[in-house]
């Protein structure tokens, strides 16, 4: 058996022998992109079980071991590690967890910390836990961060992106209910597969396998209806984690909405570009910033690739990072980089700008970036548009889903009645019934 | 209440199922009302809403053909289910509001558990309340019960009162811990009910105008602004306008539920349906609390062991020795002998004034045994020097220091002694016999005694019958450990999942235990306890709780027979160790001429403001109660040349403005301007600019602010930057400087060097709202202090963009002089703090490092806590004081990424090994940044066996659990 290894500052290490006997478990945040992720790790060698646990368990195990004060996605996530370690699903002595690990003035990138005092309260000093970050904290032996691992990462995040955003344009018009969640079901696997077996990663593969999504897409027949456009923001977890925001998407999806989640990448070129507004800002190393800018520039490649699939198709292309950055401009600065950050705004700008005027802006009870960037930017951005309808709320384990969702109703409901009204004055608007079918 | 039978046409029928009540109207074709009535529910909403309807059917005609909507928060599941249209409340109240009174522009209308505000005319808006709801119906309810009057009363009340007193307007619970000091200390009662209003009304606008102004026709609606007149004063002040309540102000929803109905349901079906409505029986749930009737009677032998010895008062001729225990919802006296035989005892509920009460037990005490040898007696609780004072006490004893010296008569090893009151939790650990680690509740009273009162009162029942109830429960509900209020929705929530009453009693007790073990102490398992804990307070007298305590725990405890009875015991006994020949405690006679009078003044010694009350008493005595110093008592200023926080104020007074060419411009005097103000300042005087600065921060500049404030949850330092902002503008000053900085100085003392995000990015918050006031100039650039080099090249990039005429070169000569300043503004309170160190060591005094963020030297947000500590006779420096003197970074299990942080880091790593000092925290409610360093700086303090001791702040005043914190520590400190 693997010998527990420590560093210097005490740190349990992951050795490179539990990368042969260890099962590593990762927590749930976006379903269609981490299930798509996880193969990457399968590549590489790694024995990895992504979490799918929910209920109020999560939360209650979250409560115990962990501050209750602390933001709500660390409890959760802590939450599901330790549940799942309690649960006798697995070997203790030959489990690792992963987790992500930012550097940024935000409390989430202490979640690692936490989550190994977690670890010892709840008696589970002999887990290993790896930190999953691009800045190169915390070296283990056991797991390496690699330029090509990096790039299969970077192609995950590009199909959940594609995947879910034609999810979303398809779903609440498709005309046999189940065929996108069919198409997810088939392209996860498909995915799996290719990724799994060290494949999909490269420019022409990501551009041809981005074509395909696009084409089946276009197969489903959908018939298009008047529908409330709702688009949900907020701090990562929350936002995409059906465990963190008590099923959001599902919830609206069964009021009649049209949901619109901006994807993940955004956020990902959000947290590189940061370091070129550092640069710009208070000066720094210019050899760094053409290295991050590089980085960044290939992320816009990707980009590229999905919006020109989707327009290929006929679908509404997902908005470039570049123009949500241009709409924030004299509306919030550049440096405000914690958590969301500016995206935050920028992402509600684009979202009222593209017609999805409902928002809900969601949060962690407390969470400090979004005072300033989510509700203390509701004010601007309804100045910029008056049309927009936003609602911003809260999740904690001690909020009670029925109050989340008395307060989007109003925001539905007022939404509805915008509908209605446009719906009276078709002259302006017409009520477009659109049916398109199969074509081979 | 049958309006107009006969009808023909088409009617509308609108429910509005409230979380107390049930509302129900219904409309003919002109809108005109047919029926209406209001009722209360008691939970029991399927029955009252079929009940209600079959009612319309029979008196109202044609109702059988009638369209139908449900509104209102706690008829969503039962529309769902039942196929009747749900409208969402606001709403309905909005589309009532447009069709009954055209002209509106805002609606105000508080609920039960909901306060919303819409905004009807230019731009509409809703807003309701988010996850705190305080400041509604039912944070009245819980007032009044607290004032111990009825509702209605409190209205008469309010409209007798002289003056208002600050009460926190964010939660009923801080209201509470506000206003139980003021009663404990004699405040009127009108006084309080105006207060309560008041700070309802803040709270309202505070937390739901977020920047927008409320002006035009304004209209007020719901319960309580239809019963309580004096609220809608409340509103008509603040807002400065008068606003009308109309006729039927209590149907708006349910008349908009009505105006929106569409569906037709035929009544019967609909009545049918809600009758068999039965939840779905999906509900969380815990283990049964005892499998059946013989675990529970083991149980109950088990404790009844736990027992003293009790004699009889009456006749008794030995020495007497009284103990008090004045708490904040209760009083409780004991009478014991020499060899702690239990004579007396009495277990009252205060009403708001413990004097009477107290007088009456010692009455009741003469009255038994009119020659009573009372040799000694102690008072502990809330109510401590009151009560002392009022009737010649002989001793006070701090009441963690009563409770572990009652808990020790039961089990002289005991290891951790917790007690649950009325709203406190106090627990602590024993090592060696003294207290070495405290947890008090602060924030949150939802795992107390009173919360499951306020649950039973509401469910109607008493505390004793609900608490039986839930014993052999079947399935408790898993309610989780939640906010008072929320646990409302929470427990409606399950009832309607068709949880019973035995569960949810059950449930609740439940988690008034998980309150206490995971957000009070903290604790994962019953090993961090000990093996030997003793439980007490009122609350564990309830075989329930201490049951979920001891399955939770997973350990058997202890709780004496007198659990209620505890700091009362501990203070006779107390007592009883001073060896006193005789107590000074009023005799029999003076008992009989006490009169007891209070008046409230102003202090005015000091910018802190106190409201005093001045107790008079029968025979002239005064006692002046609500005064952190000894100012008013003694008429002398208090001595502060060991209070570093006075000496940064003294030194920030210095910046004065100097004349300059460039105009004025101001600087808000908050956040992590505090701090900076000697780099800011000096930068752009050097710049030529005329630097005005905000003062430190009171209520009035906080109050003028607090429209503007868009996140009701942000930390209180940051709310009160509107208040400075909004003084500078008023002060005509139109040029205002608040820069974003994501990164502070490098301090060499953690991984990095960051703010928090709040202090960050706040200008970004302030620029939204400011930066359309016309000819206001707000920089908020982002700017790069850590790196000086780069920083003035970087800054005269955007400074040129604002002010003409500015070169490089001045900015760097200036930026040069503002590095220099900023250093030696931090020499010279190292070198302060480092006499005061100096001296305290000589005089042989304690020192106490009162570690927070540089802005909690600002007295509004302190409340004045560094001089209630100096009257202690200790010495305070500041964190940062220390912190220099640890000259690399320690080791952390956390981040340490924030320089404020990391100097509470160093200076906890720098105390820890310092006999003569201690560290106290300071904590604003809401740092979702504090979560991680509270544990941290106390993991650092207890690795060296030090007492770690935080205060949360925020906008409340009540310095009583203060004092309690740092009594304990010092009465430890120095054993």
């Amino acid at each position: 058996m693997a010998k527990l290894l420590y560093d210097k500052t005490g740190r349990l290490l992951f050795t490179r022998e539990m990368k042969e006997e260890y099962t590593i478990l990762l927590p749930m945040m976006a379903k269609i992109h981490f299930n798509i992720l996880k193969n990457v790790f399968v590549h590489y060698g790694y024995k990895v079980v992504l979490l799918e646990t929910e209920g109020p368990e999560i939360a209650q195990v979250g409560l115990k071991y962990v501050h209750n004060d602390t933001c709500y996605p660390a409890l959760l996530v802590i939450g599901q590690f330790i549940h799942a370690l309690q649960s006798g699903k697995y070997d203790v002595n030959k489990t690792a967890l992963m987790i992500t690990q930012t550097g940024g003035g935000c409390r989430a990138s202490n979640y690692i910390h936490l989550l190994r005092k977690a670890l010892v309260k709840s008696g589970f000093e002999q887990v290993p836990v790896i930190s999953l970050n691009l800045s190169g904290l915390e070296k283990n032996s056991g797991f390496h961060m690699t330029i090509p691992m990096i790039r299969r990462l970077a192609a995950g995040l590009i199909y959940g992106d594609m995947l879910m955003s034609l999810d979303n344009q398809v779903k609440p018009y498709e005309i046999s209910k189940g065929d996108s969640a069919a198409l997810i079901q088939k392209w996860t696997q498909k995915l799996t597969d290719i990724l799994a077996g060290g494949h999909g990663f490269r420019r022409k593969e990501i551009a041809q396998i981005l074509n395909e999504i696009a084409e089946d897409y276009a197969k489903i027949p959908i018939k298009k209806v008047p529908k409330i456009k709702v688009g949900i923001v907020g701090e990562i977890y929350v936002k995409y984690s059906s465990l963190g925001n008590n099923n959001l998407e599902q919830f609206l999806y069964e009021q009649g909405c049209e949901v619109n989640m901006p994807g993940m990448m955004g956020f990902m070129m959000f947290k590189i570009d940061n370091r070129l507004e550092d640069y710009k800002l208070y000066g720094g190393n210019k050899m760094k910033y053409v290295i991050v800018e590089k980085l960044l520039n290939y992320l816009k490649e990707l980009e590229q690739m999905v919006i020109g699939s989707q327009m290929q198709y006929g679908f509404t292309p997902i908005t470039k990072y570049e123009h949500t950055k241009s709409l924030v401009k004299g509306v919030v600065g550049y440096g405000s980089k914690m958590g969301e950050g500016w995206l935050l705004t920028g992402e509600m700008l684009e979202l009222v700008e593209s017609g999805f005027e409902n928002i809900v802006c969601t949060q962690p009870f407390g969470c400090l970036p979004n005072h300033i960037n989510g509700k203390g930017m509701i004010r601007q951005i309804k100045q910029k548009n008056s049309k927009a309808n936003i609602v911003a709320i809260d999740y904690d384990p001690g909020a009670p889903r029925v109050n989340q969702e008395n307060r989007i109703k109003l925001m539905l409901a007022v939404a509805r009645e915008e509908l209605n009204n446009q719906a009276k004055q078709p002259e302006k608007k017409p009520v477009t019934v659109k049916v398109r079918t199969v074509t081979k | 209440m049958v309006q107009e039978k006969g009808c023909v046409g088409m009617v509308r029928v609108g429910l509005d199922i409230g979380s107390t009540t049930v509302k129900c109207v219904v409309l003919d074709e002109k809108n005109k009302i047919l029926y209406k009535t209001y009722e209360r529910h008691y939970s029991q909403i399927t029955e009252k809403i079929s009940e209600l309807l079959k009612r319309v059917k029979e008196q109202v005609k044609n109702a059988g053909d009638a369209v139908i909507a449900m509104s209102g928060s706690a008829g969503m599941g039962i529309a769902d289910a039942c196929g009747i249209d749900f409208i969402q409340e606001v709403y309905a109240t909005r589309v009532a509001a447009n069709t009954f009174i055209p002209n509106t522009d805002v609606v105000i209308e508080l609920g039960g558990e909901d306060a919303k505000i819409l905004f009807l005319s230019g731009g509409m808006e809703v807003r309701m309340n988010g996850s705190c709801a305080g400041g509604t119906g039912a944070f009245i309810d819980q007032m009044a019960t607290l004032l111990n009057v009825p509702i209605e009363q409190l209205n008469d009340l309010a409209e007798q009162h002289e003056k208002t007193y600050t009460i926190a307007s964010r939660c009923g619970v801080f209201a509470k811990t506000d206003i139980q000091p003021l009663l404990n200390q004699g405040a009127k009662k009108t006084d309080i009910a105006a207060s309560i209003f008041m700070a309802v009304v803040n709270q309202t606008i505070a937390g739901l105008a977020q920047g927008r102004e409320i002006k035009g026709n304004i209209v007020y609606l719901g319960g309580p602004l239809t019963f309580i007149p004096q609220l809608c004063k409340g509103f008509d002040k603040a807002l400065k306008t008068t606003g009308i309540c109309p006729e039927n102000s209590l149907y708006y929803v349910a008349l908009g539920a009505a105006l929106c109905a569409e569906k037709g349901a035929d009544l019967d079906t609909a009545i049918s349906k809600v009758e068999v409505y039965r939840g779905t029986g999906n509900f969380a749930f815990n283990k049964p609390l005892f499998g059946n009737q013989k675990e529970l009677d083991e149980f109950r032998t088990r404790h009844a062991k736990a027992t003293v010895k009790k004699g009889d008062l009456k006749n008794f001729t030995g020495n007497v020795f009284l103990g008090i225990d004045a708490g904040s919802t209760t009083v409780k006296g004991v009478a014991i002998a020499e060899d702690n035989t239990l004579l007396y005892s009495e277990y009252l509920s205060n009403s708001g004034n413990p004097v009477p009460i107290v007088k009456s037990f010692l009455e009741h005490i003469y009255a038994i045994n009119p020659n009573v040898k009372i040799t000694s007696s102690a008072v502990t609780g809330y109510g401590e020097e009151i009560i002392k004072n009022a009737f010649g006490i002989d001793d006070g004893i701090v009441e963690t220091v009563a409770h572990l010296t009652a808990a020790k008569s039961f089990m002289p090893d005991v290891e951790f002694v917790i007690d649950i009151g009325g709203q406190d939790i106090k627990c602590f650990k024993i090592r060696g016999g003294v207290i070495d680690n405290i947890f008090l509740n602060e924030a949150c009273s939802s795992g107390c005694g009173s919360f499951l009162q306020t649950f039973a009162n509401a469910l109607g029942y008493s505390s004793e019958e609900f608490s039986k109830l839930g014993l052999l429960a079947k399935q408790p509900v898993d309610l989780g450990s939640r906010c008072t209020v929320f646990m409302n929705s929470s427990v409606k929530q399950a009832q309607k999942d068709g949880a019973t009453i035995e569960d949810i009693s059950a449930g609740l007790c439940l988690s008034v235990v998980k309150n206490a073990l995971y957000k009070v102490i903290r604790v994962a398992s019953p090993r961090e306890l000990g093996q030997k804990i003793v439980v007490q307070g009122g609350t564990f007298l309830n075989d329930a709780v201490l049951r979920a305590f001891e399955q939770e725990m997973g350990t058997n405890v202890i709780r004496p027979e007198i659990s209620g009875l505890m700091g009362a015991y501990g203070a006779a006994l107390y007592a009883k160790s001073k060896k006193n020949t005789k107590s000074a405690v009023l005799t029999c006679a003076q008992l009989a001429d006490f009169v007891h009078e209070i008046k409230s003044v102003n202090c005015g010694g000091c910018s802190n403001n106190c409201r005093l009350t001045v107790n008079t008493f029968s025979d002239g005595r005064k006692f002046i109660a609500g005064n952190r110093c000894e100012k008013p008592v003694t008429k002398k200023s208090p001595d502060e040349s060991f209070n570093i926080y006075q000496y940064k104020l003294k030194l920030l007074k210095e910046y004065t403005p100097k004349q300059g060419k460039r105009g004025r411009i101001g600087i808000p005097l908050g956040l992590n301007l505090f701090e900076l103000l000697p780099f800011w300042y000096t930068f752009l005087t050097e710049l030529d600019f005329e630097v005005i600065t905000s003062p430190f921060s009171n209520r009035k500049l906080y109050l003028h602010g607090q429209q503007t404030i868009p996140s009701d949850t942000v930390c209180f330092p940051a709310k009160l930057m509107h208040g400075h902002v909004q003084w500078l503008l008023d002060n005509g000053i139109t040029n205002i400087f608040y820069p974003c900085m994501s990164y502070n100085f490098d301090e060499s003392l953690g991984d990095n060097h960051y703010n928090c995000p709040v202090v960050a990015y706040y200008p970004e918050v302030i620029y939204s709202y400011a930066k359309d006031i016309e000819g206001v100039k707000l920089f908020h650039e982002f700017v790069g202090i850590h790196r000086p080099k780069d920083f003035p090249k970087k800054i005269y990039e955007e400074l040129k963009n604002y002010f003409d005429g500015i070169t490089l070169k001045e900015v760097r000569s200036a930026a040069k002089a503002a590095y220099a300043e900023y250093e030696s503004y931090l020499q010279k309170i190292r070198d302060y703090g480092d006499d005061i160190i100096r001296r305290a060591e000589e005089q042989g005094k304690q020192i106490i490092v009162l570690a927070g963020r540089p802005y909690h030297a600002d007295p509004e947000i302190n409340h004045g806590i560094d001089k209630l500590i100096t009257s202690f006779d200790v010495a305070i420096v500041s964190e940062d004081v220390v912190s220099c003197k640890v000259h690399q970074k320690i080791h952390t299990d956390v981040l340490n990424q924030w320089t404020y942080h990391s100097r509470m880091y160093a200076a906890a790593e720098y105390v820890s090994k310092h006999d003569n000092m201690n560290l106290v925290q300071l904590v604003s409610f809401g740092c979702g940044v504090d979560a991680i360093t509270t544990d941290e700086v106390r993991a650092i303090l207890e690795h060296h066996g030090k007492i770690y001791t935080q205060i949360k702040i925020d906008e409340i005043t009540n310095l009583g659990a203060v004092k309690i914190r740092l009594r304990s520590l010092l009465a430890t400190v120095r054993q």
